[in-house]
C-alpha cells in the first residue's frame, strides 16, 4: 500500500484534532483533541516505520503513548480538581494570564 | 619557664577571669565576683614578674623576644602569626597595667558593692585589662589593632556600665565613635606600613623601615600621620579630646583605670613602640610634639575652670597625657615612660580619693559644694594632698622628677625645642595650680553639711541623682547603686590608696639625675635602634631643670593657697572680672561646639541632602525609569496576551505550521 494513504489519514485526524482544540470549549474535549493529534502523529510515525523497514519509528510511537499517558493523567486529575471545586469547565473563562 | 611563656600567661589570666565572672554571674555568691576579678589581675601581675625576671637574666641586646603560638593567616604574601612581642617596653607597660589595675579592681570591690550590675562590671574591668595587655604585647600589627579595638569596646561598655543614664550612653558612644576614627587611621598606617614593606610583623617592619625609607619621604611621613590619628584618638589629644571629659559619666574606678593603667596610655605606648618610623617621619614626631604641647595648655587652662570634680582630674590627664606625647614626639623616650608611670600611679590615686569623696557627697561632683572634709575624712584628704603633690609635681614627689626629665630633654635638643621647654613649664604651673585647687577645696574651707554629717559619725544619703542633670533615678541594675562607699570604712579602699599613696610620692627615687636610671636602663633593650636614645642631658642640666620645676611647682600652689586659703574670694572676683576668658574655658574652648558644627553639622545636612533629593530623584529614578521602560517596551505584545486558551493554541499551531512551511519551501 502506498505511503499516502497512511499520511492522508494521519493529517485529517490531525486536522480533526487540532479543530477541537481550538473550536472546543470543555477542557475534556481539548484534551480527547490533543490525544487525537498525538495519535495521528503515531500513525505517520508507524506509517513511515513500516515502509522505510526501520524500527525506530515503532520505538518512537511507544514513547509517545507513555507521554500520552502521564499528559492524560495530569489533564484528567486538573479537569477533576475543578470540577470538584465547583470551578465552571468552560477555558475561554480560565483567563488569569491576560497581559 | 621563657619570657615568652610569662607573656602569654599575662594575657591568659584576665581572658580567663573574663570568661568565668560572663559566664558564672548567676551562680558566684556575694562578692566573689569581685575576688576572681582581682585574683586573675593579680597573676597577670604575677607573670609579667616572671618576664620581667627572664628578661633582666638576658643581655641588653638580646631582650626582644617573640613566640608565635600559630598561624593566624598565611596566604597570597601574608604572614600573620598568633605571637606576642616581649621586650623590655612591653613588660614596663604589662607591669604598669597590671598592678595598676589590680589595686583599681581591689578599689572597686568596696566602691561597687551594692551595684546590681557587680559581676557584669568586673567581667568588663577584666576584659578591658586583657584588651590593654593585649595592645602592649601584640607582636604584630594585626593584632595590635585587635587589642586597640578591644579597648574601644571595653571602654564604650564601662562608660556606659550605668546603661539607663542617658548621658552615660551618649558619652560611651561618643568614646566609641571617636576611637573608631583612630582605629580606621591606625588600620590605615597598618595597610600602608604592609604594602611599602610587605609584612605585619613588627620587628620586622622596624628591621626593614629604615633602609626602605629616606628620611621624611612622604609616605613614610603618612605612616606617621595616620599612625598619630590612632594615638591622639585613644589618648584625647587634639582634636580628638572631647570624649575623655565625658567619660566621667562612668563609675569611679573606670575612670581611674582609664586614665591611670589602660586605654589613654596606649598612644604613648604606640608611638614609643613605633620610634623607628618616627625617627624617619621627623615631620610626624614634630606633629605629636605640638599636638600634645597644644593639648597640655589647653587641658591645663580648662582644668582651671571646671567645677566637676571628676573632670578636673580628667582634663589634668589630658594634660599630663599632653606630656607624654611631646615627650615621645621629641624623642625624650625614657623619660615619656617615667611618667607614664609615675602618672599611673597618682592619677590612679587622685580618682580613688575623688571616688571617696564622691561618696561622701552621695554621689554629687561639683567641687563648689564641697569643703571641710579634712577632719570627716583624714585618709581620704591625705591622699588627695599626696596625689595632688605628685601631679603638681611637688619637689621629691614622683612627678617632680619624671615632668621635669621630659623638660630638660626639650631644653637639650635645642633648636626651636625651646617652645616645648617653656609650654611645658607654663603647663606646670598651671598644673600645680589646679592640682591644689582640688586640695585645698575638698580639704580645707568651712566643711559643708555632708562633712559635718560625717563628723557626728553618718555618711550622708541623698536621693539619688544623676550628677550631671540633677534629674532623680532608680538604684535598679544600670544605674549606680543604693550604697555609697568611702575609704575611711572599707579597708580595701584603704589598701589600694595606700599603696598607690606610697608609689605616687617614692616612685620617682627609681630615676634621680645622677644617681640612678632604673627605667632608662631597662628601656634601652626597646630603643636600641634609635640614634635619640642615648642622646642625654647632662646631670647639670637636668638639676638645673628641676631646680626651675620646682620653683615653678611651689609658685603654683602659692598661687593655689593665696586663692582657697587665705582669700577664698579672690576666684569669685576674677571670674567676675574676666567673665569672657572664663566663658571661653568653662565652655572648653567650644571644641564639641566647634566638631559639631564642622564635621556632625555638615554630615547631617549631607545625609538630609542625600535622603531628600539624591534618594527621592536619582536612586528613585533609576527604579522607576527602569520599571517604566520595561512597561512601554512591552506595550506592543501585550495584546497577543488575551488569556484565551484557544488564542495560546491558535498562534502555536499556526507558528509550527508556518516553520514547517518555511523548512519545506527551504529544503526543495
Amino acid at each position: 500500500m502506498d505511503l499516502t494513504w497512511y499520511l492522508v489519514l494521519s493529517a485529517l485526524i490531525f486536522a480533526t484534532g487540532v479543530a477541537g482544540v481550538l473550536l472546543r470549549r470543555s477542557p475534556l474535549v481539548i484534551l480527547l483533541c490533543l490525544e487525537l493529534m498525538l495519535n495521528a502523529g503515531n500513525l505517520a510515525l508507524l506509517a513511515f516505520s513500516r515502509s522505510l523497514g526501520n524500527e525506530d519509528g515503532q520505538v518512537f510511537a511507544l514513547i509517545v503513548l507513555v507521554i500520552a499517558a502521564c499528559e492524560v493523567v495530569v489533564g484528567l486529575g486538573l479537569i477533576v480538581a475543578a470540577y470538584r471545586r465547583r470551578i465552571p469547565l468552560n477555558v475561554d473563562e480560565f483567563r488569569n494570564l491576560r497581559g | 619557664m621563657d619570657a615568652t611563656t610569662y607573656g602569654w600567661l599575662v594575657l591568659a589570666f584576665p581572658l580567663a577571669g573574663t570568661v568565668l565572672i560572663a559566664l558564672g554571674w548567676k551562680k558566684l555568691p556575694g562578692r566573689s565576683a569581685g575576688w576572681i576579678g582581682i585574683g586573675a589581675i593579680f597573676l597577670s601581675f604575677l607573670a609579667s614578674l616572671g618576664a620581667l625576671a627572664q628578661l633582666l637574666d638576658r643581655p641588653v641586646e638580646d631582650r626582644q623576644l617573640t613566640n608565635s603560638l600559630y598561624d593566624y593567616a598565611a596566604a597570597g604574601g601574608l604572614d600573620i602569626q598568633m605571637n606576642v612581642l616581649v621586650d623590655p617596653l612591653s613588660v614596663f607597660m604589662c607591669l604598669i597595667v597590671s598592678g595598676v589595675s589590680t589595686l583599681i579592681h581591689l578599689y572597686s570591690l568596696s566602691y561597687m558593692t551594692g551595684d546590681k550590675g557587680f559581676a557584669r562590671f568586673f567581667s568588663y574591668l577584666n576584659f578591658f585589662v586583657f584588651s590593654m595587655l593585649l595592645l602592649v604585647l601584640a607582636g604584630n600589627i594585626v593584632l595590635l589593632t585587635v587589642g586597640w579595638a578591644f579597648v574601644g569596646f571595653a571602654s564604650y561598655a564601662l562608660i556606659s556600665f550605668w546603661y539607663r543614664r542617658e548621658t552615660a550612653t551618649e558619652a560611651g558612644m561618643k568614646a566609641f565613635v571617636i576611637n573608631v576614627v583612630g582605629d580606621v587611621g591606625l588600620l590605615l598606617a597598618a595597610l600602608f606600613l604592609f604594602r611599602e614593606l610587605g609584612t605585619f610583623d613588627l620587628l620586622r617592619i622596624f628591621e626593614t623601615a629604615p633602609e626602605a625609607f629616606t628620611t621624611n619621604e612622604p609616605v613614610v611621613v603618612t605612616i606617621g600621620v595616620f599612625l598619630l590619628v590612632g594615638a591622639f584618638a585613644k589618648s584625647a589629644q587634639i582634636p580628638f579630646h572631647t570624649w575623655l571629659a565625658d567619660a566621667m559619666e562612668g563609675p569611679t574606678p573606670v575612670s581611674a583605670l582609664i586614665h591611670a593603667a589602660t586605654m589613654v596610655t596606649a598612644g604613648v605606648y604606640l608611638i614609643g613602640r613605633f620610634h623607628p618610623i618616627f625617627e624617619i617621619a621627623l615631620t610626624a614626631a614634630d606633629i605629636a610634639a605640638i599636638v600634645g604641647l597644644l593639648t597640655l595648655l589647653i587641658a591645663a587652662t580648662i582644668a582651671l575652670v571646671v567645677t566637676d570634680l571628676k573632670r578636673i582630674i580628667a582634663y589634668s590627664t589630658m594634660s599630663q597625657i599632653g606630656y607624654m606625647i611631646m615627650g615621645v614626639g621629641i624623642g625624650a623616650y625614657s623619660a615619656a615612660f617615667f611618667h607614664l608611670m609615675t602618672h599611673a600611679f597618682f592619677k590612679a590615686l587622685l580618682f580613688m580619693a575623688a571616688g571617696s569623696v564622691i561618696g561622701a557627697m552621695a554621689n554629687r561632683q561639683n567641687i563648689d559644694l564641697m569643703g571641710g572634709f579634712r577632719r570627716s575624712m583624714p585618709f581620704t584628704c591625705a591622699m588627695i594632698l599626696i596625689g595632688a603633690a605628685a601631679l603638681a609635681a611637688f619637689p621629691g614627689t614622683s612627678g617632680f622628677f619624671s615632668k621635669d626629665e621630659i623638660l630638660a630633654f626639650a631644653e637639650h635638643r635645642g633648636g626651636f625645642y625651646w617652645v616645648f621647654a617653656i609650654g611645658g613649664y607654663l603647663g606646670a604651673l598651671m598644673t600645680a595650680f589646679y592640682a591644689f585647687r582640688i586640695g585645698f577645696r575638698v580639704a580645707y574651707g568651712n566643711p559643708v553639711p555632708e562633712a559635718r554629717e560625717l563628723e557626728e559619725g553618718h555618711l550622708h544619703h541623698a536621693e539619688p541623682a544623676n550628677p550631671a542633670t540633677g534629674e532623680p533615678e532608680d538604684t535598679d541594675v544600670g544605674f549606680p547603686g543604693a550604697e555609697h562607699h568611702i575609704a575611711e570604712r572599707s579597708w580595701p579602699m584603704v589598701v589600694a590608696m595606700g599603696i598607690l599613696g606610697f608609689l605616687a610620692i617614692f616612685a620617682g627615687l627609681v630615676q634621680i639625675p645622677g644617681i640612678d636610671a632604673v627605667v632608662e636602663h631597662f628601656l634601652e633593650g626597646s630603643f636600641e635602634d634609635s640614634t635619640l636614645y642615648g642622646d642625654l642631658p647632662s646631670t647639670a642640666d637636668e638639676y638645673r631643670g628641676l631646680g626651675i620645676g620646682g620653683v615653678i611647682s611651689l609658685l603654683g600652689i602659692a598661687l593655689a593657697a593665696q586663692f582657697y586659703l587665705r582669700k577664698p574670694g579672690t576666684t569669685k572676683r576674677l571670674q567676675e572680672r574676666f567673665a569672657g576668658v572664663h566663658g571661653l574655658l568653662a565652655d572648653k574652648w567650644y571644641f564639641d561646639e566647634l566638631i559639631d558644627a564642622v564635621i556632625v553639622k555638615p554630615t547631617l545636612a549631607l545625609g538630609r541632602f542625600a535622603n531628600s533629593t539624591f534618594e527621592r530623584f536619582v536612586v528613585q529614578g533609576l527604579v522607576s525609569g527602569a520599571t517604566g521602560a520595561a512597561r512601554g517596551a512591552s506595550a506592543g505584545v501585550r495584546g497577543a496576551q488575551s488569556g484565551y486558551l484557544r488564542g495560546y493554541a491558535l498562534l502555536l499551531v499556526v507558528g509550527f505550521a508556518g516553520l514547517g512551511l518555511y523548512f519545506l519551501v527551504a529544503g526543495s
